[in-house]
Formats: structure tokens, C-alpha cells, sequence
């Protein structure tokens, strides 16, 4: 059993009891201590930035040519705080206890009510860094609603809000760059960690422009490096997204926890062709005014105007009448595949069911529409060269988010000392299934308000590392066998692209590990991904040298680290027998097809050990005990 | 409905920032029209590295417009023809069968090639170094509404907050001016009750960055606002001008 270091006492005194409990690192010893943060999203720009006020040496480190342009900034929809401004009956206990069940149950309940109760001050922050959220006419900020909740909690900026927030952090951590107290290594990625005596000490990283590669030492080691989805070759990721840190910081010991809770977005616009590079989501802001509808009557060719409405099935008002078309994401998505399934599917393919604004359209005026989703009704347009003004929008799931990652104590510290994970990386938070708005709130709570707290605990028991330990013979070996990986890479020639195996990896995973899973199919998926790893290192075609800017060689890295990672993700999902949230497993389903969890036998965390590549993996757990909640099942009707 | 067409590409070629380039033609055959532009050049890549040619580097990573990364110049115009658009959400039914399409990087002094049509635009970053934030540390910030702002003041700034960093507008100057980055990062936070007392120190060091790395003078030619993806007004530049005016005068 891992302990989870979760503070005594009342869940609302948690966080408070261990703040005034922590060690601190007086002023004048901060400049001391070195912090490696990997990845500048929402969380790894703002804990570089915080962690850079409060008197640190940063590093900070981005594959991107520039950190303002990490995935974050995709996010669209909003953020979540419990402000309670529409005085619509919000509470920290409320975004807190919505945020639980919306996991299904499957999340540390400390870490949850400590993210709710920080919640406020996210807003409070990035309103006070010039962050441009959406305004009343009287001056103050507006709320919309999301999924999994029935008060308007979610603070937005167009549909940008993503961009907005992370361009506040980035700003912020420019200031501190212009400082000197922070150094960017843009264009830079880790390839791994070091650790020297069961603790981590640093990372090697390799220049993607020069090819050289760079051992960094640094008091603790930061991940922001966000989620997996791209293991599924087509989501809504940004192409660079991989696992490449958080699993080789794995291969280094580092616990990877609940794989197989992937989280697939109800609303993207579907897949249109085998040439297709990525998915692209519309914000589930959408749902507020748009509703969700396929014919009745199956197999029904008619456009959508020429149907009539008593022929239309709004399958998420009638089966949830409370939540309506804002169900949770787990719920709408399976609900949309289960109609498709049954061939109400619409579209060329039968892949896709209806978002209708035309009631909202007639209730608020086209005008109101198109202030509140703009951009992304124009971004609809582009892709699909269709009005949605005129005619309903075709959305599809896709996989969007992940909420497995390394496993973190409370204090956000993986079981490897030194090496903490924030954000979409590590696992802590949403449990099973990630609710609407809530990414962005944990990224930012995790990197301005909790790591800046829970890591000077940590550095406060340690001393500064000698300088020269960057020459232990620890780097020295990562450094090499990044090289050899490197060179192999190279040297395979073979005659099938890098995308090639990617594409196939990712089909095999949505088919036999997507929205719906079962037994047989998992083993089969189990069965195969050994083989396109065999021939991914026998067959692959990787052109150029590592001396040099060459963008095969970096997707060529993630790619193999996919191939290995995949087979954790079915292990887990194969292991955990029941349905909770975005894992479903065909065999565990109520009467009515809801998820059926089991909590008798799987209210833990599944938090998996490396034992070498192909080599069955070691499972540790963590019992998730509920203090607070009582445990149902969800009803969202 | 979906077609096949195809096109003759003739791209810019540049093995590094000190080699000489060259446009090579390359035919990309039977592109889906729903393709969009990165999609037709993945597929030509896949080709390339199939008969052993290194494939064409280009910058993109979100592909749905928002993170700013890719951006080339087509047949003349930074990220393409199609008004408010990055070259990843310009799709190929803008191209007739048969068309050539000249693919160049984004070409400017302070934006040094790396390779082929990818580009250095770290410049933009120190711009904002120079004082492209609100100087609060994480911790020190009053309720969110302890500030309200304006409603139209707060659209205002929004217009200008939605950026994305790309580079088209320098890319499409004949001066190969970065004014409207400029203007619209100042102008966003210059505008707000957060941002104004910084704004003397942000305006005139921003743009003295912007100087000093190389970047040309706006002669008005509002090619800018023509290629910005994000369609922002170059009545930020007016109103960047006027904050640095009057900053310069009360000096």
C-alpha cells in the first residue's frame, strides 16, 4: 500500500494543517536551490513563475519554440471557481463534491477539496495579471455553465480561455526570465531523468535545432509535461504532445498511476479521412445552447431540416432530464456512440450525431451566438465548410484528455524523492473522468498555489546538491543510453514512416481500448502492440542525422515510447474489472448501460511499477478512503 | 463533397541558417480537398521519406489556430489566401486542380531561418521580456472584483489579448515590422485598470526591444491586419503611438 501523505484532521483544515506544518526555506537560502520544471503549460509556466518570485534558481524547459505555445492554450471553454457570483447557491463543498462524483469516486478526496478550496484565488490571480475574461455590462465577470454541475461556475474568455490563462503565466514568467531568475531552454526535450540514490537529481535533455544533448542537476525535478491522448494517434493533443517524460522519468521508477482512465470529449468534429493528422474540439460550452439529436428512426438519410421535429431523439434530454445536454463528458460520449452504434448515426460515415443551436439561434438572437461561440462556429466552418448558423453542427468523441498520470503524494511528489508531477501528468484529481472547465483550474492550482508550498517543504529537509554532481556517473549513463536510443533510431532504415506505426498503434488502441472496452479485446490489443514494437525497431524509417534539425528523429522517440507505454494503458484497463467514469468495460454495466463501478473490490489506485519493457509490470495501490462523500452511484437524471 | 486534386509545390529548401536555399518543385498527387494545408504537406513528406528525400521541416503543433506555431508564406501571402486563417486551418479546396503553389518561409530579419520554411522567432518572447506583463507575484492579487472593468474596454483588450504570436504580420510587412505584435500586446494590457501603472515603463521599453532586434518601421501599409490571422485592427498601432507619444513627452 503507498502512502499517500494525506495531513490529519477535518478535510477543510487539510490544507491549512499542512502549510503551517511545512518546513520553509528562509529567503536568503532559496537563491540556493535549483528547480528543473519540463514543460511550460498552465502548470509549468505558472509554478517556473511562482517558484522564480519566491527567490529560486529556475530552469525551465519547452519542446516549443516558445513556452507561450505549450497545449494549453487550446483549451477553449473555461475555468472553474467556486466565487458563488451568480449567487446561484456555489460553495467550495459544491465544486468540491461535483468534482468527485463527476470522477466517479476514483480521486483522492483530500487533493479534490484542496483544489476547490484554491480555487477562488486562481481567478483572483490572473484577473490581477490582466487576464481578459468575459465582462457584464456592469464591470464584472460573467459565468456560464458546464458539464456535471448545475450552477454557473465557469469563468471564461470567448472561447480562448485557455489561450488567456496561459498567456498570463507565460507573461509571468517572462517578467522573471527578464530577471535573470528564471533560464528558458526553448526547442529543448527531455529524453530522461537522472537519479542517483533513489532520489532524482536531474534530467538530459537534447537541443532539437543542434542535436546536443545536455545533462541539467537541479534540487528537485518539476513535470508539467502533460497527458497521453496522442498514444491514440488522432485527438484533440496538439501533434507534439507525448509521453515521452513522464514514461521515461517511469522507466526511471517513477509510478504510473490509472492509465486507463482516458477521457473521450463528447464534441469534436468527426473523422472525414485516413489522411486525417488530428481532432479538433468544440467546447463543450456548446452544450449550454446547443442540443444534441439524431433521427429516430434509424438509418434515416433526410437532411436535417427536412426532419421533423416529433422525429427527432434529444437522447441526452430524455434519458438525464436534470442535466439535460450537460451531462458529463463519459456520459454524453457513450451515449452518442451507443445511438451511432445503433445506426441513428448521421453524416457520410454514420460517425457523428447533431449539435443544434437553431432553438438558441431563435431564443437569443444570432447575434448573442455568435458573441458566445464565434470562434469556434468559425473554426467549425473552416474545417467542415458548413453554417451552423443555418445548419446543425456533426460532432463525434474523440480523446481529448487523460487523467492517469505518474502517481503524487499529496504534496505532488511522486514515489521517486525529488521528482514532483503537476498538472495533466500526474493522476491526482479527477479520478475516472475530468469535468468540463477543470483542467485549466487544476493546472494553474497545482503550479501558482500548491507546488510553490509543497516543494520548499521538501527542499527544506535537504541541503543544496553539490555542483558537481551533474558528473556522477549516473548522468554520464543516461547521457549515453540516450545517445545509443538515438542512434538506433537512425540506423534501422527500414521502409515504413515513423506516422505509419503511429497511426496503427492509435487505431488498435481506439478499437479495442477507446469508449468501450472489453476482455477479449484487450488481450487481443495486448497481444498485437508487442508486435508493431518489434517491427516499429526493425522496420522503421527515420531519415537524417541527430545533428540536426530533424523532426522524424523527435516524433521517431515519442513513438517508440508510445509503443511501450500502450501496453501499460490496456494492462490497466484489462486489470480493472469494473466501469468507472472513461474507463467502461462492456461486462460491467447496469441494467440501464451506466457505468457500474465496484467498489468493493477496485476503490483504489492503481499505481504500476517498471519491470522492463514487455515484462508485466508491478501493481501497487492505493486505497482511496472517503472521509467526506459517501459513495454512489452517479445519477445524473 | 470531397475531391481529389493535384498540385505542383515548389518549397523553399534551407538545410540551416547559414546554407543557401533553394526552391525544389515536388508533386503532391491526389490531395483530399478536406485536407487541410499541413495535412497535404504530411502527405508529401510521407512520400519524400519514402524515396529517401529528407522531408520538408515546418513548424505547427495545435493545428486548430489558436498556439501559433506554423505559418509559411503561399504563393505570396503569410499563411495563405483565406482571410482570419493559420496556414494548419487553410483547407485544400481553396486550390484548383493543377494549381503550383510556392511555399517560402516566413522571411524577416529578426526571424533567422533554421530550416527549410521553420523560423527563429525568439525575438517575440524577448519583446515581451521587456515588459509584456503585469509585475503581480502569485499570492498578492485582490478579489477578482475588486476591479471592475468596462465592458467595452474589456471587448478592447480582448480583441487584442487574442494574438497568437505567429508572425504573419512581420512575415507579410514590406518593412518586415512586428508593430502589430506590439500594439496588440501592449494595447491589451495598457487598456486595462491592471495594466496602467506600468504603462509608461511597458510602452517604451517594449518597443525600444522591438528596435533593437532588428525589426522594420510601420509605413502604414496595413499588410498586417490583412494577414493577421486573428484579424486584429491596426488601430492598436494608432493607439500604441499615441501611449508612446505622450510617454516620451512627459518623460
Amino acid at each position: 500500500m503507498l502512502d499517500s501523505k494525506i495531513p490529519s484532521g477535518p478535510l477543510e483544515n487539510k490544507w491549512t494543517n499542512f502549510k503551517f506544518n511545512a518546513k520553509l526555506v528562509n529567503p536568503a537560502n532559496k537563491r540556493k536551490y535549483k528547480i528543473l520544471v519540463v514543460g511550460t503549460g498552465l502548470a509549468g509556466a505558472s509554478a517556473g513563475a511562482s517558484l522564480a518570485e519566491m527567490g529560486y534558481q529556475v530552469e525551465s524547459f519547452c519542446f516549443q519554440d516558445s513556452p507561450r505555445r505549450a497545449h494549453s492554450i487550446a483549451a477553449q471553454g473555461g475555468i472553474n471557481a467556486a466565487k458563488n457570483y451568480p449567487n446561484d447557491g456555489d460553495s467550495v463543498k459544491r465544486l468540491f463534491y461535483d468534482t468527485i462524483k463527476g470522477g466517479d469516486f476514483r480521486s483522492r478526496e483530500a487533493n479534490v477539496y484542496r483544489l476547490a478550496q484554491v480555487s477562488n484565488c486562481i481567478i483572483d490571480q490572473c484577473v490581477a495579471q490582466g487576464v481578459p475574461f468575459a465582462r457584464e455590462y456592469s464591470g464584472y465577470l460573467d459565468n456560464r455553465s458546464f458539464g456535471g454541475a448545475q450552477v454557473s461556475r465557469t469563468f471564461y474568455a470567448r472561447g480562448q480561455t485557455g489561450q488567456q490563462l496561459l498567456l498570463g503565466a507565460y507573461q509571468a514568467l517572462m517578467k522573471e526570465a527578464a530577471k535573470g531568475t528564471v533560464k528558458l531552454h526553448p526547442r529543448t526535450e527531455m529524453l530522461d531523468l537522472v537519479v542517483i540514490d533513489g532520489v532524482a537529481r536531474g534530467i538530459v535533455v537534447r537541443n532539437l535545432i543542434t542535436g546536443e544533448l545536455e545533462s541539467h542537476l537541479g534540487d528537485a525535478v518539476v513535470l508539467a509535461t502533460g497527458g497521453y491522448g496522442n498514444v491514440f494517434y488522432l485527438s484533440t493533443n496538439a501533434k507534439g504532445c507525448n509521453v515521452t517524460a513522464t514514461w521515461r522519468a517511469h522507466k526511471k521508477g517513477a509510478f504510473f498511476s490509472n492509465p486507463c482512465y482516458t477521457q473521450i470529449h463528447p464534441t469534436c468534429i468527426p473523422v472525414h479521412g485516413d489522411y486525417q493528422s488530428k481532432l479538433t474540439l468544440m467546447s463543450e460550452s456548446l452544450r449550454n445552447d446547443g442540443r444534441v439529436w439524431v433521427p429516430k428512426t434509424s438509418g434515416d438519410k433526410r437532411l436535417p431540416y427536412e426532419i421533423p421535429e416529433t422525429e427527432r431523439d434529444y437522447f441526452l434530454e430524455r434519458k438525464y432530464p436534470a442535466f439535460g445536454n450537460l451531462v458529463p463528458r463519459d456520459i454524453a460520449s457513450r451515449n452518442a456512440k451507443e445511438q451511432c452504434d445503433a445506426g441513428h448515426g448521421v453524416g457520410s460515415t454514420g460517425q457523428a450525431v447533431y449539435l443544434d443551436l437553431s432553438d438558441a439561434i431563435k431564443r437569443v438572437g444570432a447575434n448573442v451566438i455568435k458573441e458566445r461561440y464565434g470562434n469556434l462556429i468559425d473554426m467549425y466552418q473552416k474545417i467542415v465548410d458548413d453554417d451552423p448558423y443555418k445548419t446543425p453542427m456533426m460532432i463525434y468523441p474523440a480523446v481529448h484528455y487523460t487523467m492517469g498520470g505518474l502517481w503524487v503524494d499529496y504534496t505532488l511528489m511522486s514515489n521517486l524523492p525529488g521528482l514532483f508531477v503537476i498538472g495533466e501528468a500526474n493522476f491526482s484529481d479527477h479520478g475516472a473522468n475530468r469535468l468540463g472547465a477543470s483542467a485549466l483550474m487544476q493546472g494553474l492550482a497545482d503550479g501558482y498555489f500548491v507546488l510553490p508550498y509543497t516543494i520548499g517543504d521538501y527542499l527544506g529537509r535537504n541541503k543544496p546538491a553539490e555542483a558537481q554532481l551533474v558528473e556522477h556517473a549516473e548522468f554520464k549513463k543516461s547521457q549515453s543510453d540516450v545517445k545509443n536510443h538515438i542512434n538506433k533510431l537512425l540506423s534501422i532504415k527500414g521502409k515504413r514512416t515513423v506516422d505509419d506505426f503511429h497511426r496503427q498503434l492509435g487505431k488498435l488502441l481506439w478499437n479495442k481500448c477507446g469508449m468501450a472496452r472489453n476482455e477479449a479485446g484487450l488481450k487481443e490489443a495486448l497481444k498485437q502492440i508487442p508486435q508493431i514494437r518489434e517491427e516499429f525497431w526493425s522496420n522503421v524509417n527515420v531519415l537524417g542525422s541527430n545533428e540536426d534539425y530533424n523532426q522524424a528523429l523527435e516524433r521517431a522517440g515519442r513513438v517508440a515510447d508510445f509503443l511501450e507505454f500502450g501496453e501499460l494503458l490496456v494492462t490497466d484497463a484489462l486489470h480493472r474489472g469494473e466501469s468507472c467514469g472513461g474507463h467502461f468495460r462492456e461486462e460491467y454495466q447496469t441494467p440501464e448501460g451506466e457505468a457500474l463501478r465496484r467498489d468493493d473490490l477496485f476503490s483504489y489506485v492503481a499505481a504500476w511499477q517498471f519491470n522492463g519493457v514487455g515484462q508485466s509490470p508491478v501493481l501497487h495501490k492505493e486505497e482511496l478512503k472517503f472521509e467526506e462523500v459517501h459513495l454512489a452511484q452517479r445519477s445524473y437524471k | 463533397m470531397s475531391k481529389k486534386i493535384n498540385l505542383t509545390l515548389k518549397v523553399w529548401r534551407q538545410k540551416n541558417c547559414k546554407a543557401k536555399g533553394r526552391l525544389e518543385t515536388y508533386k503532391a498527387l491526389d490531395i483530399d480537398t478536406d485536407m487541410s494545408f499541413l495535412e497535404m504537406l504530411d502527405v508529401v513528406n510521407e512520400g519524400l521519406t519514402k524515396e529517401g528525400i529528407d522531408p520538408i521541416t515546418f513548424d505547427h503543433d495545435c493545428r486548430e489556430g489558436i498556439c501559433g506555431t506554423c505559418g509559411a508564406v503561399v504563393n505570396g501571402q503569410a499563411h495563405g489566401s483565406l482571410k482570419g486563417t493559420t496556414l494548419c486551418q487553410l483547407h485544400m479546396r481553396h486550390f484548383k486542380d493543377g494549381q503550383t503553389i510556392v511555399i517560402e518561409p516566413f522571411r524577416a530579419k529578426a526571424f533567422p531561418i533554421i530550416k527549410d520554411l521553420s523560423v527563429d522567432r525568439s525575438a517575440f518572447d524577448r519583446i515581451i521580456q521587456a515588459g509584456g506583463y503585469v509585475s503581480i507575484k502569485t499570492g498578492q492579487a485582490p478579489d477578482a472584483h475588486a476591479i471592475p472593468v468596462a465592458k467595452d474596454k474589456a471587448e478592447w483588450a480582448m480583441d487584442a489579448a487574442q494574438c497568437i504570436g505567429c508572425g504573419a504580420c512581420v512575415a507579410a510587412c514590406p518593412n518586415a515590422s512586428a508593430m502589430l505584435f506590439v500594439a496588440a500586446k501592449i494595447d491589451h494590457l495598457n487598456t486595462l485598470p491592471q495594466g496602467s501603472p506600468e504603462l509608461k515603463s511597458r510602452t517604451l521599453n517594449m518597443v525600444k526591444q522591438m528596435d533593437e532586434e532588428g525589426f522594420g518601421n510601420c509605413s502604414n501599409e496595413y499588410e498586417c491586419e490583412a494577414a493577421c490571422p486573428k484579424e486584429i485592427s491596426v488601430q492598436h498601432i494608432a493607439k500604441m503611438n499615441r501611449s508612446h507619444r505622450k510617454t516620451n513627452f512627459s518623460k
